[in-house]
């Protein structure tokens, strides 16, 4: 379904991705793991069209992405939930749900998604016509999340979706991406949550120094021993 | 746009002039309302254009020029009435405002934030001598004023007299605003265009079209630069050479209301108006000018977002 093939990419001089090929099938659920600065977030970038990779080919479902602009790749079925957030603060819960939903496409079907929405994370619902500056963490990841949803995506990609908030929304948030997974939503997670990343993945890369340099499905990464030493710690080695 | 008034604080009053005194001042608040109305609309243009594009377009005053000649041209050609001439003004210039972003400001928008502001301002200020020099050609460089039959009516409130055209200006100008507002809270569009002011990348990933995103709020920019104009030509006058000193009231009013609320843009405008008049009132006429570029410097030292700004 998404296919990168020998993907580079820059920032000016600085080399940021390397030969990457990886693809996410219909229906998976495919973590991409890796330090700070491996290049994960400019790869989610060049696949949503933020960033325009130096060579390689991006496929989705058969059709070169790199050509389109990202209202376009939206339309095609891929939304992204971006590092951050990066919400409509002064804008409502509603609103920025109903933004989500913009593209022609998906407008018209935004009764039904945001029903979806609401049933997923019901306190969304609740606080629908609160403004997003003045939610929790978690629950601007919930909307965040919702309002990805609401472009009625084939392909979910999220940007480290636990990061900065509590543990306990943390878990609720993957139980959430379970769930979409469940009603048959590919899912492409960035996230630095290794443990919790990889039970919730079927399978995973591994990207260091914008290489992928491992790759395997998700329980056997767990037990893998490079993995355990670089990305669960010292105590994990042990465990 | 100017009106004189001797200084009324002067050493020579005496205690009996204190009625006459304070129905002056009264007098000057309700000219600077008058007028700050149209501070308002002109800066609402310019500052969509800037919070949205993050480009700042200089020659906004010349667009506020265009719309008052295009309300003096239906005017002294076809007769039209100037309120009604806003009819045709103002798509108008709503066209104009697309015509020059897919022309200009569509190249600009395509260079990197911190090289947009640079780039708009080497744009703007060309546009601005082109269009100066366009209506020196084709309306001469002298002032002028749309004159109507209605044009000396007067309302008169106890010792206060409210010219009616003007009265009428603010009323439209402030209608003006609020259908801004209506239609950046409600409209699917104007939430996009919302959503770009805030952040174009989370935009574009939500699925907007930034770009057009970007040409409507140009374009109604300009549309509103368009109404001012007119609203201009007919309670005061108008020339080519208005452009810079409206571009720069625009600004100063951005600069104390903060981006992000229109009706805050408004109450800016209409707070101006009114400090100008109190000072030209208190210090003379010449010093009218000044007090904009005090409230200018003060604000940017004091609430750099301004008093409404996100």
């Amino acid at each position: 379904m998404l296919e990168l093939h020998d993907v580079d990419a820059a920032y000016g001089d600085v080399r940021v991705l390397s030969g990457v090929t990886l693809r996410v099938g219909p229906g998976e659920i495919v973590a991409l793991l890796g330090p700070n600065g491996a290049g994960k977030s400019t790869l989610l970038g060049c696949v949503a069209g933020l960033v325009r990779p130096r060579a390689g080919a991006i496929r989705w479902e058969g059709q070169d992405l790199r050509a389109l602009s990202p209202h376009l790749i939206v339309e095609r079925g891929l939304a992204t939930v971006p590092e951050g957030r990066r919400l409509f603060a002064s804008m409502t819960v509603e609103d920025n749900l109903e933004l989500g939903a913009f593209s022609p496409r998906a407008r018209a079907t935004r009764r039904q998604s945001l029903d979806r929405v609401f049933a997923l994370f019901p306190v969304l619902h609740a606080r629908r016509r609160q403004i997003v500056r003045s939610l929790s963490g978690g629950q601007q990841q919930m909307v965040a999340v919702g309002r990805a949803l609401m472009a009625s995506p084939r392909l979910l990609m999220l940007d480290e979706p636990s990061l900065g908030i509590a543990p306990q929304l943390v878990r609720a948030i993957l139980d959430a991406l379970a769930e979409i997974n469940r009603a048959g939503v590919a899912i492409f997670l960035v996230e630095q949550n290794v443990r919790a990343a990889l039970t919730l993945a079927h399978r995973a890369y591994i990207l260091e120094g914008g290489r992928i340099v491992g790759e395997g499905n998700g329980s056997a990464l767990l037990q893998d021993a490079h993995v355990r030493r670089a990305y669960l710690g010292p105590l994990a080695v042990r465990e | 746009m100017r009106t004189s008034a001797a200084p009324i604080w002067g050493p020579s009053r005496c205690a009996s002039d204190d009625g006459r005194a304070v129905t002056l001042l009264a007098q000057q608040i309700v000219l600077g309302l008058l007028l700050g109305g149209l501070y308002g609309l002109a800066a609402a243009g310019l500052s969509l254009v800037f919070g949205v594009l993050k480009v700042l377009n200089v020659a906004h005053g010349e667009l506020i020029m265009l719309g008052g000649y295009g309300a003096f041209w239906l005017f002294a050609l076809l007769g039209w009435d100037p309120f009604a001439a806003l009819l045709l003004v103002i798509p108008g210039s709503l066209l104009l405002g697309a015509v020059l972003y897919v022309g200009l400001f569509g190249f600009v928008v395509r260079a990197h934030e911190e090289i947009r502001i640079k780039n708009s301002l080497l744009v703007g200020f060309g546009l601005a001598l082109a269009l100066h020099a366009l209506a020196v050609r084709l309306w001469t460089a002298d002032d002028r004023s749309i004159t109507t039959p209605y044009s000396g009516a007067v309302l008169t409130v106890g010792e206060l007299s409210i010219p009616v055209i003007r009265l009428g200006s603010l009323a439209i100008a402030f209608a003006l605003i609020a259908a801004l507002h209506l239609l950046l809270a409600r409209w699917r569009w104007g939430k996009a265009i919302r959503a770009t002011a805030e952040d174009w990348q989370a935009a574009l990933l939500t699925g907007i079209d930034v770009r057009r995103a970007y040409l409507l709020a140009f374009a109604i920019g300009t549309a509103l630069a368009g109404a001012a104009g007119t609203l201009v030509s007919v309670g005061y006058s108008i020339s080519p050479s208005m452009g810079l000193e409206w571009t720069l009231k625009a600004l100063i009013v951005v600069v104390l209301a903060g981006l992000g609320s229109m009706l805050g843009t408004f109450v800016a405008g209409l707070f101006v108006g009114v400090a100008e008049a109190l000072s030209a009132a208190a210090f003379g006429g010449p010093y009218r000018e000044v007090v904009g570029l005090v409230i200018f410097v003060v604000v940017l030292v004091l609430r750099p977002r301004g008093l409404f700004g996100r």
